[in-house]
C-alpha cells in the first residue's frame, strides 16, 4: 500500500473503485504506476456484510438524495431513489447479480442498424468491434465468467428448472445459467458458490468477482496503490491551459483536501460522473468540465426493464440459489417486424420477502391481488427484461440546485421521458415471458414496471467527434487532455447487456492506452 | 408527575391481542398474548392503522400481531415528529372513526380514493415495508432468509424441483463435490 503525498503531482488519481475504477487502479498500479483512489464509500469485507437485505441495502447504497423528472414511471413508484448505485469500495461490483454479457457487434452501431430513429440521438462506437473482442476475451479470463474459457455453468436451480422448461416449450433455443463471474467451482483463490441466493447483499463466500476482494487487494500488493475509502470527490479542478491538476475531496472527517494528480480518470457510475462533471464549473469552463459540447449528462441510459412473476401452485423456492444463474438469450436480435428495434434478454430474478413487495410491484398494486401472490411465495418464478434503451439527448442528468447533499451541494436530477420503442420493447418482453410461465402451469403473472437503475450509462459517452459525446475512443475527453471516463458512462449505446463486463473490458482497453501514453510522456 | 408525563398517558393507546391456536406465529413467540403499547396514537388511531395494513396487505390467516408492528412503526415515527403526527392525525381523522369496523370492500373503496396521495402511499410503503421484513413474516411465508451460515442451499434444496423436467447439463454445469 503506498503513501501518496497530496502534493505529489505524479500519480494518476482514479475516483471510484467499483468495476472500472477498481479494475483500472489494478491494471496502473501491477504495471509500476502510482495511483490515489478515492472511494465514496466505507471499506466492507465478505465478513462484515450484512445478510439482512434492509441493512445489507442500507451498508452498500449510496443514500445521498438524487431528485428526478420527466414521464417515466419511476417517479411514481420509486419517488426517492431515482437509480440504485453503491457506495462502498468495489462500487456495484458488491452488489451485481454477475451477470457477464457482452454486446452484440450490432449493439455497438446503433446509428448504422437503428438508423435515425425519431425522438432518439443514437451513435456507433468510435471502436471497433473486433478490437472489443478482444478486450472482452480478457475480461472474461479475468472475472472468470462461466461457459467461457472452458469454465462450466453453473447447476440449474429449481427456479431456472421453471424458466427453462417454459422457455422450451415456447420455442426459445438459447436458454442455460448464463455467462456469470461467479465460480461454480473453486478457482481464482476463491472458492465455489454455495448457492445461497444473497448476491446483491455481498457475497459472503466470495465466489462472485467484485474488485472488493480481487482487483483492489491485489493493486494493493503491488505496493503502489494509495486506497482512500470514505473519500467523496466534489471537483477536479485545472490550470489556466485547461488540463487537469487535481482532485477536490471530503476526507472521512469532512475536511477538505487536494490530491494533485498527472491524470484524472472518472468512474463514479454514470449518475455521479456527470454530476462531478457538472459541479467542476470554472471560469474557463462554466458550463461544466470536459462540457463544451453540452453532453455532459445527455443521453442518460438505463436498459429498458421490470420484473415479471409468475404465480405457481407447486413451490419452488426462488429464493435458493444465485439470484441470476437464469437467461434466455432468442430475443437478441433486431427485429423491426416485432414492433421495435433492437434486443432484450430476459434474467432469472429473485427476491427476499422483504424487498418484493416493496421494490418489485408497482404502487397500484395492493388489497388482495398483492396479498394472492405474496401467500404464494413459496412457489413464485421471476424475471427481469434486460432491454436496450433508446439514447435520448433530454435523457439526462443535471444538478438540481434547489436541492443539496450533505455537503450542501446540489444533487443530481435525472430526467427521464421513456422513448415509445422501449414500451413496445418493454410489452412485447412481458408478452413473451406471461407465455413461458403459462406453458409451465402459472396460475397468476404480474408485473413491475420500470426500476431503479444499476445499470445506468453513456452520461459522458465517447463519440468520434466533439459534438456528439463527451469522450474520444479511449475514453479521453474531448476538452481536457488528461481527463479521462472510466466507467459505464463512456459507453456510446447501452446495448441489452448487463454492463459491468463491458465496463471492466473498457478498463483493461484504457489502462493499456494510459500506460502507453505515460511511457511515451504523452501524458 | 409532570405535565409532559400526564399528556403521554392521555393520548397513548394501546393495542392487544391473542394469537391464534395452531398460527405460525405461536412457534417463535414468546407467548400467546401480545400488547404493543403506542406512544403517540390512540388506541382507536392504532385500531384504524391495523385495519388499514390488513387492507393494504391482506393474509387472512396472519395473526394481527403481524400488522400490529406496522402499528408501532408508524407510531414511533410519529412520537419522533410532531409534524408527522398531525398529518397522520389528519389522514386518520378523513378515513373515519368507524374504518376499521367497515367491511372489506368499504375500506378499499376509502383507500382507492386517497391511492395516489402523500397519505396513502407513506402507509403503503410502511406496511409493506415492515409487515415483511419480521420473523414472523418469514415464518408465515416459509422464507428462509440468511443461509450463508448453514452452507446455503448447495446442499440442501436449492434445486429439489421434481414437477417439471431437469435441465439437460450442456444448460447447467457441475455441483462442487459432487461431479
Amino acid at each position: 500500500m503506498a503513501d501518496i503525498e497530496l502534493n505529489d503531482a505524479g500519480a494518476v488519481v482514479i475516483i471510484g473503485s467499483g468495476a472500472g475504477g477498481g479494475t483500472l487502479a489494478h491494471e496502473l498500479t501491477r504495471r509500476g504506476i502510482k495511483v490515489v483512489l478515492l472511494e465514496a464509500g466505507a471499506r466492507q469485507s465478505t465478513g462484515t456484510f450484512s445478510q439482512d437485505p434492509g441493512e445489507a441495502f442500507a451498508q452498500l447504497a449510496w443514500l445521498e438524495p438524487r431528485t428526478q423528472s420527466g414521464t417515466w414511471t419511476v417517479i411514481e413508484d420509486y419517488p426517492t431513489l431515482p437509480s440504485w448505485t453503491c457506495k462502498t469500495v468495489g462500487g456495484t461490483t458488491v452488489h451485481w447479480t454477475a451477470c457477464a454479457l457482452r454486446l452484440k457487434s450490432w449493439e455497438t452501431r446503433a446509428r448504422a442498424t437503428y438508423g435515425s430513429l425519431e425522438g432518439a440521438s443514437l451513435i456507433d462506437w468510435p471502436i471497433q468491434y473486433t478490437e472489443l473482442e478482444h478486450w472482452y476475451g480478457l475480461a472474461e479470463q479475468r472475472m472468470f465468467v462461466t461457459r467461457r474459457n472452458g469454465i462450466p455453468g453453473l447447476p440449474a436451480s429449481s427456479h431456472f428448472k421453471v424458466m427453462y422448461n417454459g422457455a422450451k416449450r415456447i420455442g426459445y433455443k438459447r436458454v442455460h445459467t448464463g455467462y456469470m463471474a461467479i465460480n461454480p467451482l473453486p478457482a481464482d483463490q476463491r472458492p465455489f458458490c454455495i448457492q445461497q441466493g444473497f448476491c446483491v447483499q455481498g457475497c459472503k463466500t466470495g465466489a462472485k468477482w467484485s474488485t472488493l476482494y480481487t482487483e483492489i487487494p491485489r493493486a494493493e500488493a503491488t505496493g503502489n496503490l494509495d486506497l482512500r475509502p470514505e473519500c467523496r470527490a466534489v471537483r477536479i479542478e485545472h490550470d489556466a491551459s485547461g488540463r487537469a491538476t487535481g482532485v477536490v475531496y471530503r476526507d472521512p472527517k469532512g475536511v477538505e483536501q487536494r490530491q494533485k494528480a498527472r491524470i484524472v480518470c472518472v468512474a463514479c457510475n454514470s449518475v455521479e460522473t456527470p454530476r462531478l462533471l457538472l459541479l467542476s464549473e470554472s471560469a474557463k469552463y462554466p458550463h461544466g468540465l470536459a462540457n463544451s459540447s453540452g453532453q455532459v449528462g445527455r443521453n442518460y441510459c438505463r436498459h429498458t426493464g421490470g420484473f415479471v412473476w409468475g404465480v405457481f401452485e407447486k413451490p419452488i423456492h426462488f429464493w435458493r440459489g444465485a439470484t441470476l444463474a437464469g437467461i434466455v438469450e432468442d430475443e437478441i436480435v433486431n427485429e423491426p417486424k416485432r414492433g421495435f428495434v433492437g434486443g432484450y434478454h430476459l434474467e432469472l430474478a429473485a427476491l427476499d420477502l422483504s424487498s418484493l413487495p416493496m421494490s418489485g410491484f408497482p404502487r397500484t398494486m395492493w388489497g388482495r391481488e398483492l396479498g394472492f401472490v405474496m401467500d404464494h411465495y413459496r412457489s413464485l418464478a421471476g424475471m427481469y427484461i434486460n432491454g436496450e434503451d433508446m439514447a435520448r439527448a433530454t435523457n439526462r442528468v443535471t444538478l438540481n440546485h434547489g436541492v443539496k447533499d450533505s455537503f450542501g451541494l446540489p444533487v443530481a436530477n435525472i430526467h427521464m421521458d421513456e422513448h415509445e420503442n422501449n414500451n413496445a420493447m418493454r410489452a412485447h418482453a412481458q408478452r413473451q415471458a406471461k407465455a413461458m410461465y403459462e406453458a409451465v402451469g402459472a396460475i397468476k403473472v404480474v408485473n413491475s414496471r420500470q426500476t431503479p437503475a444499476t445499470h445506468n450509462m453513456c452520461t459522458a459517452r465517447m463519440s468520434r467527434g466533439p459534438g456528439e459525446g463527451v469522450a474520444d475512443l479511449h475514453g479521453r475527453t474531448h476538452d481536457v487532455p488528461n481527463l479521462f471516463i472510466s466507467d459505464g458512462s463512456a459507453m456510446s449505446t447501452p446495448g441489452s447487456a448487463n454492463p459491468t463486463l463491458t465496463i471492466v473490458a473498457l478498463a483493461l482497453r484504457q489502462a493499456d492506452y494510459l500506460a502507453s501514453r505515460m511511457s511515451a510522456r504523452e501524458l | 408527575m409532570d405535565s409532559e408525563r400526564r399528556d403521554f398517558l392521555k393520548t397513548s393507546g394501546l393495542l392487544t391481542g391473542m394469537l391464534a391456536a395452531g398460527s405460525s406465529l405461536a412457534l417463535i413467540a414468546p407467548s400467546r398474548v401480545w400488547a404493543v403499547e403506542l406512544k403517540a396514537l390512540t388506541s382507536q388511531e392504532g385500531a384504524t392503522l391495523l385495519a388499514v395494513s390488513r387492507t393494504i396487505a391482506p393474509h387472512d390467516k396472519l395473526d394481527d400481531a403481524a400488522y400490529a408492528v406496522v402499528v408501532r412503526a408508524i407510531d414511533q415515527d410519529a412520537a419522533n415528529d410532531p409534524a408527522a403526527l398531525t398529518k397522520l392525525r389528519a389522514g386518520l381523522e378523513h378515513l373515519g372513526a368507524d374504518f376499521a369496523s367497515e367491511p372489506e370492500p368499504e375500506r378499499v373503496r376509502r383507500l382507492r380514493a386517497i391511492e395516489s396521495g402523500e397519505f396513502f402511499q407513506m402507509l403503503r410503503a410502511k406496511t409493506l415495508g415492515t409487515l415483511y421484513a419480521t420473523p414472523m413474516a418469514y415464518a408465515y411465508f416459509g422464507y428462509e432468509g440468511e443461509a450463508f451460515s448453514k452452507g446455503g442451499y448447495i446442499y440442501r434444496g436449492f434445486n429439489d424441483l421434481k414437477w417439471l423436467p431437469e435441465v439437460p447439463g450442456a444448460d447447467s454445469g457441475p455441483i462442487a463435490g459432487q461431479a
